[in-house]
């Protein structure tokens, strides 16, 4: 059985508590990095949620566990919005994968993808 | 490309000829597993994108609410109407075998104490704005789930991706064409030596039929001069 955890500013994660989450406040990026190593290291979670704003300056510490099958790290929006971040992610994904952006730049992906595929 | 030395015989010829129908096989395979695990991850991508953009705009309407229920609240009870969870949310993960890749499929268990509404907390001295955004996120619950379920795949199908990508571009591009390029050597040296046997044989024969007829011409020469002498 694994937890749920959450790591954002104390406005953005307040609402989480009710839900069950493991809850972590962090106000500063440095001390987001740490619980989100303490969480990721302890085994204990599944899923930890992180918001935008963090993600972003933790870019490095959340490689490392990208390639991990758990913890799924996941950025979610803070509460001054989404910034595009966690789409920028899954473009980064994409163009990991394919080796260029075919899902995100124009929008017919059926056709660009079956371009794609053509391709020796 | 890096010269290789093998021995030019037939034998040697035959086990690169082997190596390459293997190499040949290997390739089809991790091309086919490749452009599977192609399908799969757009798949995966397409639904996480679209999940993201309900999570994202559905996430920003919770925060709105919330900043409402701070506005009309003072923050110490927000906090004491939210700290205590009258339920306790946790995963039980499963692993799913994405073509030999494993990644985890998240399923939501929710222990709730007593009756299981999601408001944990008296209706007195909360506004409703509160209500609504915790029931709000109370049915995001599922969805953050799965996009967290989509993003992990995602991510572990890039990396298989790009390894299988790999692999198949070493084989099509470096290994195939490095045994093609040896076999032909080979064969060509083979050629050559068996060109160069002929002609050995050819120049021998030559040589014996030139020195059959010079014998031959040595004897016609002494039957000639033979009768002049005994005349």
């Amino acid at each position: 059985m694994y937890k749920i955890g959450i790591i954002g500013s104390r406005d953005a994660v307040l609402g989480f508590m009710a839900l069950g989450f493991s809850v972590e406040e962090a106000a500063t990026a440095e001390e987001a990095a740490k619980k989100l190593h303490a969480m990721a290291r302890s085994q204990e979670y599944g899923v930890i949620f992180l918001t935008e704003h963090y993600a972003m300056q933790l870019e490095d510490e959340i490689a490392r566990y990208r390639d991990l099958p758990l913890p799924a790290i996941v950025s979610i929006p803070g509460q001054e919005g989404s910034t595009g971040y966690g789409m920028n992610n899954l473009r980064r994904a994409v163009e990991r994968a394919v080796g260029a952006d075919i899902l995100f730049k124009n929008n017919e992906p059926a056709q660009s993808e079956n371009e794609e595929r053509n391709k020796p | 490309m890096a010269e290789i030395r093998v021995n030019p015989t037939r034998m040697e010829m035959k086990r690169y000829q082997t190596r390459y129908q293997t190499a040949r096989r290997g390739h089809k395979l991790l091309k086919d597993k490749r452009d599977e695990l192609m399908r799969l991850f757009l798949d995966v991508v397409r639904e996480d994108k679209a999940l993201r953009e309900r999570v994202e705009s559905a996430l920003k309407e919770v925060y709105g609410g919330f900043t409402v229920a701070s506005a009309v609240s003072s923050p110490k009870m927000l906090e004491e109407a939210l700290i205590y969870p009258k339920k306790e949310g946790s995963l039980s993960v499963d692993y799913r075998n994405m073509m030999s890749v494993n990644v985890p499929v998240f399923r939501l268990q929710v222990h709730a104490e007593g009756n299981a509404d999601h408001y944990n907390y008296g209706m007195a001295f909360t506004s409703g704005e509160l209500d609504s955004a915790l029931r709000a996120l109370n049915g995001m619950m599922e969805d953050l789930l799965r996009m967290a379920e989509l993003e992990k795949t995602a991510q572990l199908l890039a990396e298989e991706i790009e390894r299988t990508r790999r692999r198949v571009n070493a084989l099509e591009y470096i290994l195939m064409p490095q045994y093609l390029e040896i076999i032909r050597t080979i064969r060509m040296r083979l050629e050559e030596n068996d060109r160069g046997n002929t002609t050995r044989l050819m120049k021998v024969k030559d040589m014996m039929v030139q020195a059959q007829m010079e014998q031959n011409a040595m004897a016609d020469e002494d039957e000639e001069s033979d009768p002049a002498t005994g005349a």
